[in-house]
Protein backbone atom coordinates (compact mmCIF):
# COMPACT_ATOMS: atom_id res chain seq x y z
CA UNK A 1 0.00 0.00 0.00
CA UNK A 2 2.59 2.63 1.05
CA UNK A 3 4.35 2.00 -2.28
CA UNK A 4 1.69 2.96 -4.31
CA UNK A 5 1.51 5.99 -2.92
CA UNK A 6 4.93 6.56 -3.54
CA UNK A 7 4.71 6.28 -6.55
CA UNK A 8 2.95 9.51 -6.91
CA UNK A 9 3.81 12.70 -6.60
CA UNK A 10 2.08 14.92 -4.28
CA UNK A 11 0.78 18.82 -4.86
CA UNK A 12 3.99 20.34 -3.72
CA UNK A 13 6.35 18.03 -5.27
CA UNK A 14 4.19 18.23 -8.62
CA UNK A 15 5.42 22.08 -8.34
CA UNK A 16 8.56 22.25 -7.60
CA UNK A 17 8.95 19.59 -10.39
CA UNK A 18 7.30 21.66 -12.99
CA UNK A 19 9.09 24.94 -11.19
CA UNK A 20 12.63 23.46 -12.54
CA UNK A 21 11.00 22.43 -15.89
CA UNK A 22 9.92 26.02 -16.59
CA UNK A 23 12.70 27.35 -15.72
CA UNK A 24 14.78 25.11 -17.22
CA UNK A 25 13.00 25.37 -20.91
CA UNK A 26 12.87 28.93 -20.27
CA UNK A 27 16.53 29.01 -20.02
CA UNK A 28 16.95 26.68 -23.03
CA UNK A 29 14.57 28.70 -25.36
CA UNK A 30 16.30 31.95 -23.99
CA UNK A 31 19.83 30.76 -24.79
CA UNK A 32 18.50 30.03 -28.60
CA UNK A 33 17.24 32.94 -29.63
CA UNK A 34 20.01 35.08 -28.16
CA UNK A 35 22.13 32.48 -30.09
CA UNK A 36 20.27 33.38 -33.37
CA UNK A 37 20.28 37.27 -32.41
CA UNK A 38 23.81 37.43 -32.25
CA UNK A 39 23.79 34.99 -35.72
CA UNK A 40 22.03 37.56 -37.26
CA UNK A 41 24.95 40.00 -36.52
CA UNK A 42 28.10 39.80 -38.90
CA UNK A 43 31.28 38.66 -37.44
CA UNK A 44 33.57 40.92 -39.42
CA UNK A 45 32.07 44.19 -41.10
CA UNK A 46 33.23 45.11 -44.70
CA UNK A 47 31.24 48.63 -44.77
CA UNK A 48 33.65 50.69 -46.96
CA UNK A 49 33.84 54.16 -44.94
CA UNK A 50 31.50 56.28 -45.52
CA UNK A 51 33.87 59.64 -45.61
CA UNK A 52 37.15 59.93 -47.40
CA UNK A 53 40.48 61.79 -48.74
CA UNK A 54 40.19 62.01 -52.47
CA UNK A 55 43.84 63.77 -52.73
CA UNK A 56 43.81 66.75 -54.76
CA UNK A 57 41.86 67.90 -57.82
CA UNK A 58 44.84 68.35 -59.96
CA UNK A 59 45.13 64.61 -59.52
CA UNK A 60 41.86 63.92 -61.86
CA UNK A 61 41.79 63.79 -65.43
CA UNK A 62 39.26 64.87 -67.41
CA UNK A 63 36.85 62.21 -67.62
CA UNK A 64 35.65 59.35 -65.56
CA UNK A 65 38.43 57.99 -62.45
CA UNK A 66 38.07 54.80 -61.24
CA UNK A 67 40.59 54.80 -58.65
CA UNK A 68 37.56 54.73 -55.67
CA UNK A 69 35.46 52.53 -57.36
CA UNK A 70 36.39 49.41 -55.55
CA UNK A 71 36.92 50.56 -52.27
CA UNK A 72 34.29 52.85 -51.69
CA UNK A 73 31.82 52.82 -54.64
CA UNK A 74 32.62 56.31 -56.13
CA UNK A 75 33.67 57.53 -59.62
CA UNK A 76 35.18 60.38 -59.50
CA UNK A 77 34.07 62.40 -63.04
CA UNK A 78 35.83 66.08 -63.75
CA UNK A 79 33.56 67.62 -66.80
CA UNK A 80 32.73 70.79 -68.11
CA UNK A 81 34.90 72.22 -65.54
CA UNK A 82 33.11 70.57 -62.56
CA UNK A 83 34.38 67.51 -60.35
CA UNK A 84 31.88 65.31 -58.62
CA UNK A 85 31.52 62.30 -56.83
CA UNK A 86 28.93 59.59 -58.57
CA UNK A 87 27.56 56.79 -56.86
CA UNK A 88 28.14 53.46 -58.74
CA UNK A 89 24.66 52.14 -57.41
CA UNK A 90 21.98 51.75 -60.29
CA UNK A 91 18.73 53.87 -59.51
CA UNK A 92 16.98 51.05 -60.96
CA UNK A 93 17.51 47.92 -58.64
CA UNK A 94 20.70 48.75 -56.52
CA UNK A 95 23.54 46.46 -58.96
CA UNK A 96 27.17 47.94 -59.97
CA UNK A 97 26.96 49.27 -63.35
CA UNK A 98 30.09 49.15 -65.50
CA UNK A 99 32.64 52.04 -66.78
CA UNK A 100 32.50 51.74 -70.32
CA UNK A 101 35.33 54.13 -71.79
CA UNK A 102 34.96 53.10 -75.74
CA UNK A 103 31.06 53.94 -75.56
CA UNK A 104 31.70 56.97 -73.10
CA UNK A 105 28.88 55.51 -70.75
CA UNK A 106 27.83 53.40 -67.62
CA UNK A 107 26.31 50.25 -68.49
CA UNK A 108 24.04 48.03 -65.37
CA UNK A 109 25.02 44.18 -66.20
CA UNK A 110 21.19 43.41 -64.71
CA UNK A 111 18.79 44.90 -66.39
CA UNK A 112 20.48 47.31 -68.84
CA UNK A 113 20.45 50.55 -67.69
CA UNK A 114 22.70 53.09 -68.98
CA UNK A 115 24.02 56.19 -67.88
CA UNK A 116 25.32 58.89 -69.66
CA UNK A 117 28.90 60.04 -67.85
CA UNK A 118 27.65 62.79 -66.10
CA UNK A 119 25.20 60.13 -64.21
CA UNK A 120 21.93 60.97 -66.35
CA UNK A 121 20.21 57.65 -67.18
CA UNK A 122 19.29 57.57 -70.81
CA UNK A 123 18.46 53.77 -71.40
CA UNK A 124 17.31 51.20 -69.93
CA UNK A 125 14.32 50.90 -67.16
CA UNK A 126 16.31 53.53 -64.53
CA UNK A 127 14.13 55.71 -63.02
CA UNK A 128 16.33 58.54 -62.73
CA UNK A 129 20.35 59.64 -62.73
CA UNK A 130 22.79 58.36 -60.35
CA UNK A 131 22.97 60.04 -57.05
CA UNK A 132 26.23 62.20 -56.56
CA UNK A 133 27.71 62.61 -53.02
CA UNK A 134 29.00 65.68 -50.78
CA UNK A 135 32.10 66.63 -52.10
CA UNK A 136 34.01 69.86 -50.31
CA UNK A 137 37.73 70.83 -50.28
CA UNK A 138 39.45 70.63 -46.72
CA UNK A 139 42.04 73.42 -45.62
CA UNK A 140 45.07 71.41 -47.00
CA UNK A 141 43.23 71.85 -50.00
CA UNK A 142 42.48 67.72 -50.20
CA UNK A 143 39.25 66.59 -51.37
CA UNK A 144 36.80 65.51 -49.22
CA UNK A 145 33.97 63.01 -50.13
CA UNK A 146 31.04 62.83 -48.00
CA UNK A 147 28.83 59.31 -48.83
CA UNK A 148 26.22 60.18 -46.16
CA UNK A 149 24.96 63.14 -48.23
CA UNK A 150 23.56 62.64 -51.12
CA UNK A 151 22.27 64.77 -54.02
CA UNK A 152 19.61 63.93 -56.65
CA UNK A 153 18.93 65.33 -60.13
CA UNK A 154 15.70 65.11 -60.25
CA UNK A 155 14.92 66.73 -57.05
CA UNK A 156 17.21 69.57 -58.40
CA UNK A 157 20.14 69.02 -56.24
CA UNK A 158 22.92 69.01 -58.49
CA UNK A 159 23.40 72.75 -58.43
CA UNK A 160 24.00 72.58 -54.54
CA UNK A 161 27.79 73.93 -54.27
CA UNK A 162 28.17 70.67 -52.15
CA UNK A 163 27.86 68.68 -54.69
CA UNK A 164 30.58 69.44 -56.80
CA UNK A 165 33.99 71.08 -57.42
CA UNK A 166 35.23 73.62 -59.39
CA UNK A 167 38.26 73.12 -61.21
CA UNK B 1 20.28 31.31 -92.67
CA UNK B 2 22.22 31.95 -88.85
CA UNK B 3 21.99 35.61 -89.08
CA UNK B 4 17.56 35.34 -90.06
CA UNK B 5 17.62 33.12 -86.80
CA UNK B 6 19.66 35.65 -84.73
CA UNK B 7 17.42 38.54 -86.12
CA UNK B 8 14.17 36.59 -85.77
CA UNK B 9 15.10 35.46 -82.14
CA UNK B 10 15.24 39.68 -80.80
CA UNK B 11 12.14 39.56 -78.77
CA UNK B 12 10.49 42.30 -80.49
CA UNK B 13 9.72 39.67 -83.27
CA UNK B 14 9.75 36.60 -81.13
CA UNK B 15 7.00 37.50 -78.62
CA UNK B 16 4.63 37.89 -81.13
CA UNK B 17 5.85 34.60 -83.28
CA UNK B 18 6.13 32.86 -79.90
CA UNK B 19 2.57 34.37 -79.26
CA UNK B 20 0.98 33.65 -82.65
CA UNK B 21 2.52 30.16 -82.60
CA UNK B 22 0.66 29.76 -79.10
CA UNK B 23 -2.76 30.99 -80.53
CA UNK B 24 -2.30 27.99 -83.27
CA UNK B 25 -1.54 25.56 -80.94
CA UNK B 26 -4.45 25.74 -79.03
CA UNK B 27 -7.02 27.06 -81.83
CA UNK B 28 -5.74 23.51 -83.57
CA UNK B 29 -5.14 21.55 -80.91
CA UNK B 30 -6.81 18.25 -82.41
CA UNK B 31 -4.15 18.16 -84.66
CA UNK B 32 -1.36 19.15 -82.77
CA UNK B 33 -2.26 16.55 -79.76
CA UNK B 34 -2.20 13.64 -81.82
CA UNK B 35 0.59 11.51 -81.54
CA UNK B 36 1.54 11.74 -85.02
CA UNK B 37 1.79 15.01 -84.60
CA UNK B 38 4.61 14.72 -81.61
CA UNK B 39 5.93 12.40 -83.52
CA UNK B 40 7.05 14.52 -86.71
CA UNK B 41 7.99 17.04 -84.48
CA UNK B 42 10.36 15.17 -82.86
CA UNK B 43 12.04 13.59 -86.24
CA UNK B 44 12.26 16.84 -86.79
CA UNK B 45 13.33 18.55 -83.44
CA UNK B 46 16.35 15.86 -83.98
CA UNK B 47 18.34 17.26 -87.15
CA UNK B 48 17.38 20.93 -86.08
CA UNK B 49 19.08 20.39 -82.54
CA UNK B 50 22.05 18.99 -84.34
CA UNK B 51 22.27 21.87 -87.06
CA UNK B 52 21.86 24.65 -83.83
CA UNK B 53 24.45 22.67 -81.43
CA UNK B 54 26.56 22.39 -84.35
CA UNK B 55 27.62 26.06 -83.68
CA UNK B 56 29.94 27.01 -81.12
CA UNK B 57 28.24 30.18 -79.69
CA UNK B 58 25.15 28.56 -79.24
CA UNK B 59 26.70 25.30 -78.06
CA UNK B 60 28.61 27.61 -75.50
CA UNK B 61 25.47 28.73 -73.86
CA UNK B 62 23.27 25.72 -73.83
CA UNK B 63 26.56 24.04 -72.11
CA UNK B 64 26.89 26.49 -69.75
CA UNK B 65 25.96 24.47 -66.18
CA UNK B 66 23.70 27.06 -65.57
CA UNK B 67 21.71 26.83 -68.25
CA UNK B 68 21.32 23.10 -68.26
CA UNK B 69 18.32 23.28 -65.77
CA UNK B 70 16.75 25.42 -68.81
CA UNK B 71 17.38 23.08 -71.72
CA UNK B 72 15.59 19.95 -69.95
CA UNK B 73 12.81 22.29 -69.00
CA UNK B 74 12.12 23.50 -72.70
CA UNK B 75 11.83 19.62 -73.20
CA UNK B 76 9.70 18.46 -70.16
CA UNK B 77 7.36 21.66 -70.85
CA UNK B 78 7.17 21.00 -74.60
CA UNK B 79 6.56 17.70 -73.68
CA UNK B 80 3.66 18.34 -70.84
CA UNK B 81 2.04 20.42 -73.13
CA UNK B 82 1.56 18.47 -75.72
CA UNK B 83 0.62 15.25 -73.49
CA UNK B 84 -2.07 17.89 -71.85
CA UNK B 85 -3.15 18.61 -75.64
CA UNK B 86 -3.66 15.05 -76.23
CA UNK B 87 -5.51 14.19 -73.45
CA UNK B 88 -7.63 17.18 -74.16
CA UNK B 89 -8.35 16.03 -77.65
CA UNK B 90 -8.85 12.80 -77.20
CA UNK B 91 -11.43 13.42 -74.56
CA UNK B 92 -13.32 16.42 -76.42
CA UNK B 93 -13.91 13.73 -79.05
CA UNK B 94 -15.04 11.80 -76.73
CA UNK B 95 -17.63 14.10 -75.43
CA UNK B 96 -18.46 15.08 -78.74
CA UNK B 97 -19.88 11.59 -79.38
CA UNK B 98 -21.85 11.37 -76.11
CA UNK B 99 -19.51 9.22 -74.53
CA UNK B 100 -17.78 9.93 -70.94
CA UNK B 101 -13.91 11.36 -70.91
CA UNK B 102 -11.32 8.72 -70.55
CA UNK B 103 -10.69 9.08 -66.94
CA UNK B 104 -14.55 7.94 -66.51
CA UNK B 105 -14.19 4.65 -68.17
CA UNK B 106 -15.26 1.77 -66.03
CA UNK B 107 -11.49 0.69 -66.15
CA UNK B 108 -9.47 3.49 -65.01
CA UNK B 109 -12.76 4.71 -62.62
CA UNK B 110 -11.21 1.33 -60.60
CA UNK B 111 -9.52 2.65 -57.08
CA UNK B 112 -6.71 1.15 -55.36
CA UNK B 113 -5.46 2.42 -51.76
CA UNK B 114 -2.68 4.73 -51.17
CA UNK B 115 -0.65 2.70 -48.93
CA UNK B 116 1.20 0.90 -50.54
CA UNK B 117 0.18 2.09 -54.07
CA UNK B 118 1.03 5.82 -53.81
CA UNK B 119 3.28 5.93 -50.92
CA UNK B 120 5.69 3.37 -52.59
CA UNK B 121 5.58 5.13 -55.70
CA UNK B 122 6.69 8.36 -54.19
CA UNK B 123 9.29 6.89 -52.42
CA UNK B 124 10.96 5.73 -55.19
CA UNK B 125 10.57 8.98 -57.03
CA UNK B 126 11.91 10.63 -53.67
CA UNK B 127 14.66 8.16 -54.03
CA UNK B 128 15.37 8.63 -57.81
CA UNK B 129 15.27 12.16 -57.66
CA UNK B 130 17.93 12.27 -54.76
CA UNK B 131 20.56 10.32 -56.89
CA UNK B 132 19.33 12.29 -59.92
CA UNK B 133 20.51 15.40 -57.97
CA UNK B 134 23.37 13.85 -56.44
CA UNK B 135 24.69 12.71 -59.67
CA UNK B 136 23.98 15.71 -61.20
CA UNK B 137 26.02 17.88 -58.32
CA UNK B 138 28.92 15.72 -59.15
CA UNK B 139 29.01 16.06 -63.03
CA UNK B 140 28.37 20.05 -63.10
CA UNK B 141 29.87 21.33 -59.92
CA UNK B 142 28.99 25.05 -58.84
CA UNK B 143 31.29 27.37 -59.20
CA UNK B 144 33.61 29.03 -56.94
CA UNK B 145 34.04 32.89 -57.38
CA UNK B 146 36.23 35.19 -55.61
CA UNK B 147 34.58 36.76 -52.39
CA UNK B 148 31.74 39.15 -52.44
CA UNK B 149 32.47 42.22 -53.03
CA UNK B 150 29.65 45.17 -53.07
CA UNK B 151 31.57 47.89 -55.25
CA UNK B 152 31.46 45.06 -57.93
CA UNK B 153 29.27 42.92 -60.05
CA UNK B 154 29.74 40.25 -62.65
CA UNK B 155 27.95 40.78 -66.18
CA UNK B 156 25.85 40.06 -66.96
CA UNK B 157 24.84 39.39 -63.92
CA UNK B 158 21.84 36.59 -63.77
CA UNK B 159 19.60 35.81 -60.99
CA UNK B 160 19.03 32.15 -60.28
CA UNK B 161 17.44 30.45 -63.71
CA UNK B 162 13.90 30.14 -62.22
CA UNK B 163 13.90 33.81 -61.25
CA UNK B 164 14.97 35.00 -64.89
CA UNK B 165 11.49 35.39 -66.08
CA UNK B 166 11.37 38.17 -62.94
CA UNK B 167 14.30 39.84 -64.29
CA UNK B 168 13.17 40.16 -67.62
CA UNK B 169 10.26 41.65 -66.26
CA UNK B 170 12.36 44.26 -64.33
CA UNK B 171 13.83 45.66 -67.38
CA UNK B 172 10.30 46.70 -68.28
CA UNK B 173 8.99 47.83 -65.02
CA UNK B 174 10.47 49.65 -62.20
CA UNK B 175 11.37 47.57 -59.41
CA UNK B 176 8.93 48.07 -56.69
CA UNK B 177 6.27 47.15 -59.41
CA UNK B 178 8.04 44.14 -60.97
CA UNK B 179 10.23 43.03 -57.76
CA UNK B 180 6.88 43.41 -55.38
CA UNK B 181 3.03 43.89 -56.86
CA UNK B 182 3.72 41.64 -60.03
CA UNK B 183 5.07 38.54 -58.48
CA UNK B 184 2.69 39.24 -55.34
CA UNK B 185 -0.42 39.62 -57.36
CA UNK B 186 0.87 36.32 -59.84
CA UNK B 187 0.86 34.16 -55.78
CA UNK B 188 -2.21 36.14 -55.02
CA UNK B 189 -3.43 34.94 -58.21
CA UNK B 190 -2.49 31.64 -58.77
CA UNK B 191 -4.19 30.89 -55.03
CA UNK B 192 -7.61 32.70 -56.21
CA UNK B 193 -8.15 30.49 -59.09
CA UNK B 194 -10.37 27.82 -57.60
CA UNK B 195 -12.73 30.88 -55.86
CA UNK B 196 -12.68 32.70 -58.93
CA UNK B 197 -13.23 29.47 -61.75
CA UNK B 198 -16.81 27.82 -60.32
CA UNK B 199 -17.12 26.15 -63.76
CA UNK B 200 -17.37 22.70 -62.78
CA UNK B 201 -16.28 21.14 -66.08
CA UNK B 202 -13.41 19.68 -66.21
CA UNK B 203 -13.25 18.02 -62.55
CA UNK B 204 -11.02 15.22 -63.10
CA UNK B 205 -10.30 14.56 -66.56
CA UNK B 206 -8.70 16.76 -69.34
CA UNK B 207 -10.85 18.91 -71.64
CA UNK B 208 -10.12 21.68 -73.64
CA UNK B 209 -13.67 22.37 -75.18
CA UNK B 210 -15.19 22.68 -71.81
CA UNK B 211 -12.98 25.19 -70.04
CA UNK B 212 -11.44 27.49 -73.11
CA UNK B 213 -11.36 30.58 -71.41
CA UNK B 214 -9.54 28.96 -68.19
CA UNK B 215 -7.07 27.10 -70.40
CA UNK B 216 -6.09 30.27 -72.49
CA UNK B 217 -5.27 32.52 -70.18
CA UNK B 218 -3.49 30.27 -67.59
CA UNK B 219 -1.81 28.61 -70.47
CA UNK B 220 -0.85 32.28 -71.92
CA UNK B 221 0.42 33.79 -69.29
CA UNK B 222 2.14 30.46 -67.78
CA UNK B 223 4.13 29.47 -71.45
CA UNK B 224 4.63 33.10 -73.29
CA UNK B 225 5.07 35.54 -70.03
CA UNK B 226 6.92 32.91 -67.65
CA UNK B 227 8.59 30.15 -69.73
CA UNK B 228 9.28 32.18 -72.66
CA UNK B 229 10.80 35.16 -70.59
CA UNK B 230 13.19 32.49 -68.41
CA UNK B 231 13.77 31.02 -72.25
CA UNK B 232 14.82 34.65 -73.68
CA UNK B 233 16.66 35.54 -70.00
CA UNK B 234 19.53 32.43 -70.24
CA UNK B 235 20.26 32.31 -73.59
CA UNK B 236 19.67 35.27 -75.40
CA UNK B 237 20.61 38.19 -72.62
CA UNK B 238 24.67 38.46 -72.62
CA UNK B 239 26.73 41.66 -71.38
CA UNK B 240 24.99 44.24 -70.52
CA UNK B 241 21.71 42.76 -70.60
CA UNK B 242 22.22 43.28 -74.27
CA UNK B 243 19.91 41.06 -76.52
CA UNK B 244 22.41 38.45 -78.36
CA UNK B 245 21.15 36.06 -80.60
CA UNK B 246 21.27 32.14 -80.38
CA UNK B 247 24.17 32.19 -82.67
CA UNK B 248 25.85 35.38 -81.55
CA UNK B 249 29.41 35.95 -79.57
CA UNK B 250 28.83 37.81 -76.37
CA UNK B 251 30.57 41.19 -77.20
CA UNK B 252 31.60 43.14 -74.39
CA UNK B 253 31.07 45.98 -76.64
CA UNK B 254 27.66 45.27 -78.83
CA UNK B 255 26.15 48.66 -78.75
CA UNK B 256 22.71 48.70 -79.03
CA UNK B 257 20.61 52.10 -78.99
CA UNK B 258 18.27 52.02 -76.71
CA UNK B 259 17.51 55.55 -75.69
CA UNK B 260 14.58 55.41 -74.17
CA UNK B 261 12.27 58.69 -73.22
CA UNK B 262 8.90 58.47 -70.97
CA UNK B 263 5.22 59.38 -71.83
CA UNK B 264 5.10 62.87 -70.43
CA UNK B 265 8.23 64.00 -72.94
CA UNK B 266 6.47 62.17 -75.87
CA UNK B 267 3.41 64.23 -74.66
CA UNK B 268 4.43 67.83 -73.66
CA UNK B 269 7.91 68.16 -75.68
CA UNK B 270 7.20 65.80 -79.02
CA UNK B 271 3.80 66.20 -79.02
CA UNK B 272 2.68 69.74 -77.63
CA UNK B 273 6.47 70.95 -78.49
CA UNK B 274 6.94 73.12 -75.05
CA UNK B 275 8.70 72.35 -71.95
CA UNK B 276 8.03 70.18 -69.02
CA UNK B 277 5.43 71.58 -66.49
CA UNK B 278 6.88 72.11 -63.06
CA UNK B 279 3.90 70.16 -61.44
CA UNK B 280 4.76 67.03 -60.97
CA UNK B 281 1.05 65.78 -61.16
CA UNK B 282 0.22 67.67 -64.30
CA UNK B 283 3.29 66.86 -65.92
CA UNK B 284 2.17 63.28 -65.40
CA UNK B 285 -1.45 63.68 -65.53
CA UNK B 286 -1.74 61.66 -69.30
CA UNK B 287 0.05 58.69 -67.82
CA UNK B 288 -1.60 58.47 -64.54
CA UNK B 289 -5.31 59.34 -66.64
CA UNK B 290 -4.46 56.56 -68.88
CA UNK B 291 -2.94 53.81 -65.93
CA UNK B 292 -6.69 54.75 -63.83
CA UNK B 293 -8.10 54.00 -67.33
CA UNK B 294 -6.85 51.07 -67.90
CA UNK B 295 -6.92 49.13 -64.32
CA UNK B 296 -10.48 50.99 -63.32
CA UNK B 297 -12.11 52.24 -66.29
CA UNK B 298 -11.69 49.15 -68.60
CA UNK B 299 -13.89 46.60 -66.53
CA UNK B 300 -17.25 48.55 -66.19
CA UNK B 301 -16.55 48.49 -70.18
CA UNK B 302 -15.78 44.89 -70.67
CA UNK B 303 -18.79 44.14 -68.06
CA UNK B 304 -21.28 45.62 -70.84
CA UNK B 305 -19.61 43.41 -73.35
CA UNK B 306 -21.57 39.83 -74.37
CA UNK B 307 -18.16 38.62 -73.04
CA UNK B 308 -18.42 40.09 -69.87
CA UNK B 309 -22.19 39.95 -69.38
CA UNK B 310 -22.04 36.16 -69.68
CA UNK B 311 -19.30 35.99 -67.21
CA UNK B 312 -20.93 38.21 -64.67
CA UNK B 313 -24.26 35.64 -65.56
CA UNK B 314 -22.07 32.47 -64.42
CA UNK B 315 -19.95 33.60 -61.71
CA UNK B 316 -21.60 37.10 -60.37
CA UNK B 317 -20.12 40.32 -60.48
CA UNK B 318 -17.52 40.19 -57.69
CA UNK B 319 -15.75 37.10 -58.96
CA UNK B 320 -15.73 38.82 -62.47
CA UNK B 321 -13.89 42.15 -61.13
CA UNK B 322 -11.58 40.21 -59.52
CA UNK B 323 -10.61 38.02 -62.61
CA UNK B 324 -10.79 41.39 -65.04
CA UNK B 325 -8.41 42.62 -62.70
CA UNK B 326 -5.67 39.96 -62.84
CA UNK B 327 -6.35 39.56 -66.48
CA UNK B 328 -5.59 43.43 -67.02
CA UNK B 329 -2.21 43.10 -64.70
CA UNK B 330 -1.45 40.24 -66.68
CA UNK B 331 -2.06 42.01 -69.81
CA UNK B 332 -0.15 45.11 -68.28
CA UNK B 333 3.58 43.01 -69.45
CA UNK B 334 3.00 42.49 -72.73
CA UNK B 335 1.65 45.60 -72.96
CA UNK B 336 4.17 47.49 -71.84
CA UNK B 337 7.23 45.11 -73.82
CA UNK B 338 5.57 46.12 -76.76
CA UNK B 339 5.57 49.91 -75.77
CA UNK B 340 9.17 49.47 -75.00
CA UNK B 341 9.78 48.04 -78.46
CA UNK B 342 7.93 50.14 -80.69
CA UNK B 343 8.38 53.68 -79.13
CA UNK B 344 11.42 53.18 -76.76
CA UNK B 345 9.08 54.23 -74.28
CA UNK B 346 10.44 54.06 -70.39
CA UNK B 347 7.52 54.53 -68.29
CA UNK B 348 3.96 55.69 -68.54
CA UNK B 349 3.86 57.50 -65.09
CA UNK B 350 7.55 58.33 -64.07
CA UNK B 351 7.32 60.61 -60.48
CA UNK B 352 11.07 59.11 -59.60
CA UNK B 353 10.89 62.25 -56.63
CA UNK B 354 8.18 60.24 -54.93
CA UNK B 355 9.96 56.90 -56.40
CA UNK B 356 6.64 55.34 -57.95
CA UNK B 357 6.86 54.94 -61.92
CA UNK B 358 4.28 52.61 -63.80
Amino acid sequence: MSEDVRLQLNRREFFSFLSVAWIAFTAAVGGLLSLAFRFSYPNVNFEPEMEFLAGRTDEYPPGVDERWKNQFGVWMVKMEGRLFALSNICTHLGCIPTWLPAEIKFKCPCHGSGYYMNGVNFEGPAPRPLERYKITLTAEGKIKVDKTKVFRQEKGEWDNPDSYLTV
Amino acid sequence: MRELINWIADPIRSFPIFTILFFLMLKHYRVVGTKKFAWIAFLLSIPTFFWFAADPNFFLIITTPDNIPISILIILITFLTWFALYQCAVNDARLEQGLTPMEGTPENREKVWTWPNLVYTELFAIIAGTVFLIVWAIIFKAPLEEPANPTWAPNPAKAPWYFLGLQEMLVYFDPWMAGVVLPGVIVVGLIAIPYIDTNPKGNGYYTFMERKMAMTFFLFGWLALWIYLIIVGTFLRGPNWTFYGPFEFWDLHKVVAAYNVNLSEFFWIKGLGRAMPKNLLLRESVGIILSLGYMFGLPPLIARTKWGMSIIEKTGKVRFYILIGLVLLMGSLPIKMFLRWLFSLKYIVALPEWELNL
